[in-house]
């Protein structure tokens, strides 16, 4: 039964925005079960289709698996999104900047250096906020918004590629990307492993504990012995770094480069994956497939069915919604779930 | 009553203030004005959108939805206004539909009593999918609200410039933050408001509906981010994009507790953040430093940090904000 009530919130959720994103399509005259079919088959049947996918889950997952250990260490990481760009901007430069090695030591050190700086954007959140009490909501927006520009006047200055026109770095070397295994990206699989080694360390080790006891009751927490200042900015430190780990997988398993346009709002769909995931690091992962294969097919249904693609965006908030919302555990007369609760005073904690 | 923050302000800044814009200003007038009046122009809207904040707060209701009611609310406001082409009807539309996101923030932390920072960012995301999803192109407006020219007042040298040739929601605006002030401190709403926020169940034993008051505080003050949202489309700007404020409702939660939750200390607030942006900009115009144009627009982000950096820990905001409310029961 604990099971089931699990998959029932967020699976009504989805139909319920389906079925209002195709009440939608039919007001702006479009054909919904054309524009779904499209959508899905071109997603999860075409080979072209899967790649796409795949390789958008991969940076979803692991931003959706940086938002779950805040929650799970009652911290609402909205900065998934700029400690991804970090870490993605920092793997394409040692990408292309780093040479002469063999690819078995080039890979990781870049997927390193990614985890290295998106850690160092977590942390200044969590620094904030643990001796500061500054809420990381305001602080993670912030700089959102500040990586994200030091990363276009990068991109568009010192490490620009010479002679481009836009806004990109240079191609990463071959020795730095990361192929597929018998059509599955490489990077995809480290994501499950990762989704496997954040549930393991939530169900076995006492730094999941420690995570834990934190979010639920800092009071408690303190009273136990636990450092809930320095836990806090671990946290934060562990959230940044799987997130600039997935920017970086995604530079070199992707993208090939940086370039500030491509890697726009996976950080915002992390945070709806991880919600609609309830926070479980294993249902992170059919989550971030489903959202992948809406986010990298969504353009087919402008030309199969004049739907604009950003019908997934408002298609998402409406899952975010319905599942975060206690409007369905309400009608079906569920028990209530324990909700997530994240808040905390803006000025002191 | 004892009236926090601007009785502790010592009057020597003030002097200071006027003393270097005095000197600013027989050095470089035309700089200064520039300066002076895109202070107001930039630091309006900021103002603004924290007392959206602050009407929440004071209630006990922490809204970070503000970015999505400025983001539905100029949406609307522009929408409505090129295809009716009619300013006010663009007007109301953004007031009318900033209000339905303050109510639907209510409906979520007041009745359903939903986490409060997840309920905001609902409101966020669900405005950033429907004014993405129903945005369209090449549509404009007929004009933007143009600038009135108080006779008289705006004849006056660097004042007259700076206060008394705006925009209509520009005088709108900056007197009900003036009328919220005095509310607040000065009415009986406010003293119930005050109570809410600070301690709701005694506030329900002397007699006060904390839910209809909750309701009320959060629809106007959605109403009030409308106004904004107008402000911004239809006054400053006069187009709409996605994505369109830009942060501007984070960055006035920021000015909100800078300003310690009262509406005149976050008025000097966001004009302090407006000031910093028009000096970067006249510094460029006036070719004197030479800013890549990322850094200029990165700092009123930057400034956000700071400032929370000095000033959180050492002011406290009213203490039942974030919690939710449930009535005892007999």
């Amino acid at each position: 039964m604990k099971y089931v009530r699990a998959w029932i919130t967020p699976l009504i959720a989805l139909l319920i925005a389906f079925s209002i994103g195709a009440i939608l399509m039919i007001t702006q005259g479009s054909d919904p079960i054309r524009a779904y079919q499209s959508l899905f088959t071109t997603a999860f049947t075409t080979q072209e289709g899967l790649a796409k996918t795949f390789g958008k889950a991969t940076p979803l997952a692991i931003s959706g698996l940086a938002v779950v250990i805040g929650l799970r260490a009652g911290l609402f990481n909205i900065g998934a999104q700029g400690q991804l760009i970090s870490g993605a901007l920092a793997a394409a430069w040692a990408g292309y900047a780093i040479t002469g090695l063999p690819m078995i030591a080039h890979v990781p050190l870049c997927l390193l250096i990614g985890a290295l700086f998106g850690s160092l954007v977590g942390y200044i959140a969590g620094a904030l906020k643990a001796y500061r009490g500054i809420h990381e909501v305001i602080t993670t927006i912030m700089l959102n918004s500040i990586v994200l520009q030091l990363a276009e006047y990068l991109s568009n200055g010192p490490l620009k590629e010479e002679g481009s026109i836009i806004a990109r770095t240079p191609d990463i070397l071959d020795s730095a990307k990361i192929g597929t295994v018998s059509g599955l990206p490489i990077g995809f699989l480290l994501s499950g492993l990762l989704a496997l080694g954040v549930w393991w360390i939530f169900k076995k080790t006492t730094t999941g504990f420690r995570f834990e006891t934190v979010g639920k009751n800092k009071n408690a927490a303190w009273y136990a012995g636990i450092a809930v200042k320095r836990n806090t900015v671990f946290a934060m430190v562990a959230c940044g770094a799987l997130a600039g780990f997935g920017g970086a997988v995604e530079t070199l398993g992707v993208v090939g480069k940086f370039e500030p346009a491509f890697n726009q709002g996976l950080g915002f769909d992390g945070i709806t994956i991880a919600l609609l995931a309830r926070a479980n690091p294993l249902a992170v992962i059919p989550g971030a497939i489903l959202f992948g294969g809406m986010r990298g097919a969504g353009p087919t249904m402008q030309f199969s069915a004049g739907v604009s693609p950003e019908i997934i965006d408002l298609i998402l908030a409406i899952v975010l919604f319905f599942v975060t919302a206690p409007i369905i555990s309400r009608v079906l007369k569920l028990k209530s779930d324990s909700n997530t609760q994240v808040t905390s005073g803006w000025g002191s904690n | 009553m004892k009236t926090p923050a601007l009785r502790s302000k010592k009057p020597i800044y003030i002097y200071l203030v006027i003393f270097a814009i005095a000197v600013s200003y027989s050095l470089n007038s035309v700089s200064t004005v520039a300066v002076a009046a895109s202070s107001i122009t930039f630091g309006l809207p900021l103002a603004m959108a924290a007392m959206v904040g602050i009407m929440c707060e004071r209630t006990g209701v922490v809204n970070i939805g503000i970015e999505g009611t400025l983001l539905t609310s100029s949406f609307f406001g522009f929408f409505v206004a090129a295809l009716s082409q009619n300013l006010l009807w663009g007007l109301l539309a953004a007031i009318a539909s900033g209000a339905v996101t303050g109510l639907l923030l209510a409906l979520l932390t007041v009745s359903w009593k939903m986490d409060q920072i997840i309920a905001g960012t609902i409101v966020n995301i669900l405005a950033t999918g429907l004014t993405s999803f129903f945005y369209k192109q090449g549509y404009s407006l007929p004009a933007i609200f143009p600038r009135w020219s108080i006779p008289g007042l705006s004849d006056i040298p660097f004042l007259g410039r700076v206060f008394f040739q705006s925009g209509p929601i520009t005088y709108f605006g900056l007197f009900l933050i003036f009328v919220l002030y005095i509310a607040i401190y000065h009415t009986p709403w406010g003293l119930r408001t005050r109570a809410v926020g600070e301690y709701p169940s005694s506030a329900e034993t002397s007699g006060i509906s904390v839910r209809k008051l909750k309701y009320t505080n959060v629809i106007i003050a959605g109403a009030f981010g409308g106004l904004t949202g107008a402000y911004l489309t239809l006054e400053l700007v006069g187009s709409f994009d996605r994505g369109f404020s830009a942060g501007k409702g984070f960055t006035a939660l920021a000015i909100m507790i800078f300003g310690r939750w009262n509406p005149i200390g976050a008025l000097l607030a966001a004009i302090f953040f407006g000031f910093a942006q028009a000096l970067a900009n006249q510094l460029m115009i006036d070719g004197l430093v030479n800013i890549p144009g990322p850094f200029i627009n990165m700092l009123p982000y930057v400034l956000t940090i700071v400032v929370l950096a000095f000033s959180a820990g050492k002011v406290r905001g009213p203490a039942a904000a974030g919690q939710p409310y449930e009535r005892e029961q007999a």
